[in-house]
């Protein structure tokens, strides 16, 4: 039998989070992952699955990339120090950045010159007055030196960069996590989705979020690296809460429909045919100012080609990345993320297809390890969002 | 009854010239929740090594290889509905397939339980 056992990659060059310690205390089996030892299971993909969707999981998600864009020029104040460095990051993403209230985060995708999808990431605009020049972003973790350095490239002069990921960012997922991180934060639970705060846990300066990656109402939290290890063993105290890996974190945004870079979008895909035209806000599309905007423009008016779409595998064999999706014996797609969904206790997946078989409810057959396997589209995503809107 | 194991963590139960094939209490719990387990067809034949069948985490998908040379008589059809047998059972109750073997002499090969308990061990 081969896979899943032992690694054979070397981990010397591998970087550790702040929280190493904490998750091999906690059994969790490690594995090489966007550059560090990260773990990838505890008691098990599937327990740790349900567990988040009934109660509380927390992930160590520091692999991540948080970081601060400045404006360099700190003579202007409040909303005009705002429309300025939002006037910056929108030269790289398609998303109205300007328009963000205080506290309002929003995710959108860094574009090349092409239009293609070079990350996906969510921008936030702080809430006190110092920091109306400044917004927070947190990119993925696997193309972070890259993003960075698009950044400092970019706005060379007009902004500084500020890594964050020596930190400890933390999410805490599932219908419980409220109740659990208001001992912790007392009025995190008055955030909307999509809303942040700075907030104070024993006088540690922390930055807290309303929102995941899992189709749950949860939280990201930022934290020094220091005080994160008495936080992140006080809340596994909770019986509420259990430590979750990788694994079911891909399955639970698998089944809740949110994409995976690297694997649902890469740069040459573009916004709308990876189903993302709604990050494009009116503003901006009327305006036409951003990357790859004769591409964009054109796809939003009449269609792409291909479009992201779900995708039930009506056997029992899961259809996993790379798999064709076929009809009439002709490739029409390709599954760029599946497995098995424990919540919907089926195989679930998503892809790419011509944009005439996007509609929910087509058959198609997948390729599995050569032989085809009966296969329907779907919409996304395969377990309702519990978002706190 | 002669069981032997390889380095992949197969096991093979031996009476007469057939053989039971299926993945060790280790390999099942390194994996996990089996959800998915495709075990080869009466009548294919395979050469020691060859995949012969596919087990599915939650997580990932795992080759099978026979751990001996021979024609397989009958898969286990109960995995199919139910590979959580896998997990539950999987010296027993969660077996893979029945082979009729070619060469017993591959049997010398494998490790005894004595031997894949300490290679086990070392991992």
């Amino acid at each position: 039998m081969d896979g899943a056992m032992t690694d054979a990659v070397s981990t010397e060059t591998l970087k550790r989070t702040p929280l190493y310690e904490c998750h091999v205390a906690a059994g969790g089996k490690m594995v090489p992952f966007a550059g560090y030892e990260m773990p990838v299971q505890f008691e098990g993909v599937k327990q740790e699955h349900l567990w988040t969707r009934a109660h509380a999981g927390l992930f160590d998600v520091s692999h991540m990339g948080p970081c601060f864009l400045t404006l360099t020029d700190t003579s202007l104040e409040g909303d005009e120090a705002h429309a300025a460095i939002a006037a910056l990051i929108e030269e790289l993403v398609p998303s109205n950045i300007a328009g963000l209230k205080r506290c309002q985060a929003r995710l959108t995708v860094l574009l090349n010159e092409e239009g293609g999808i070079l990350d996906d990431l969510i921008i936030t605009r702080p809430e006190p007055d110092e920091l109306q020049g400044t917004l927070y972003i947190v990119v993925n973790g696997a193309v972070k030196h890259q993003d960075w350095a698009l950044f400092e490239e970019t706005f060379a002069g007009r902004a500084t960069l500020t890594r964050a990921d020596d930190r400890c960012l933390l999410a805490l997922q599932g219908p419980e996590a409220v109740d659990v991180l208001k001992e912790y934060f007392p009025g995190c639970e008055d955030l909307r989705f999509m809303q942040s705060k700075r907030m104070y846990w024993n006088d540690v300066r922390c930055g807290v979020a309303r929102l995941g990656y899992t189709g749950e109402d949860g939280y990201e939290i930022l934290i020094f690296a220091e005080p994160a290890n008495a936080l992140a063993d006080q809340l596994l105290a909770d019986p509420r809460v259990k430590p979750i890996g990788l694994g079911a974190r891909d399955s639970l945004r698998l089944e809740a429909g949110l994409c995976l870079y690297g694997q649902d979008l890469d740069p040459t895909r573009d916004p709308v045919e990876a189903d993302l035209a709604w990050v494009i806000q009116k503003v901006r599309r009327e305006k036409a100012d951003f990357r790859g905007a004769a591409r964009i423009t054109r796809a939003l008016a009449e269609g792409s080609a291909e479009k992201r779409v779900g995708i039930r595998p009506l056997e029992r064999a899961p259809a996993r990345e790379g798999t064709e999706i076929h009809v009439d014996g002709a490739k029409v797609g390709v599954i760029t993320s599946g497995g098995f969904g424990p919540t919907v206790d089926a195989p679930v997946a998503m892809g790419y297809v011509h944009a005439d078989l996007a509609e929910p409810g087509t058959a198609v057959d997948l390729m599995v390890r050569g032989k085809p396997r009966r296969g329907e589209i779907c919409a996304l995503p395969f377990t309702p969002a519990n978002y706190k809107r | 009854m002669t069981v032997k194991y390889t380095e992949d963590h197969e096991w093979i139960s031996v009476d007469g010239d057939v053989g039971t094939v299926g993945i060790t209490k280790y390999a099942a719990e390194q994996l996990g929740d089996v959800v998915f387990v495709e075990t080869p067809e009466g009548g294919s034949a395979f050469k020691k090594g060859d995949d012969m069948a596919v087990v599915e985490s939650v997580k990932a998908a795992s080759d099978v290889y026979a751990p001996v040379s021979g024609e397989v008589t009958e898969g286990n059809a109960v995995l199919a509905e139910t590979p959580e047998r896998v997990n539950e059972d999987p010296e027993g109750a969660g077996w893979f397939c029945k082979i009729k073997l070619s060469d017993a002499g591959e049997l010398d090969g494998l490790m005894d339980a004595a031997a894949y308990k300490s290679f086990c061990e070392g991992l």
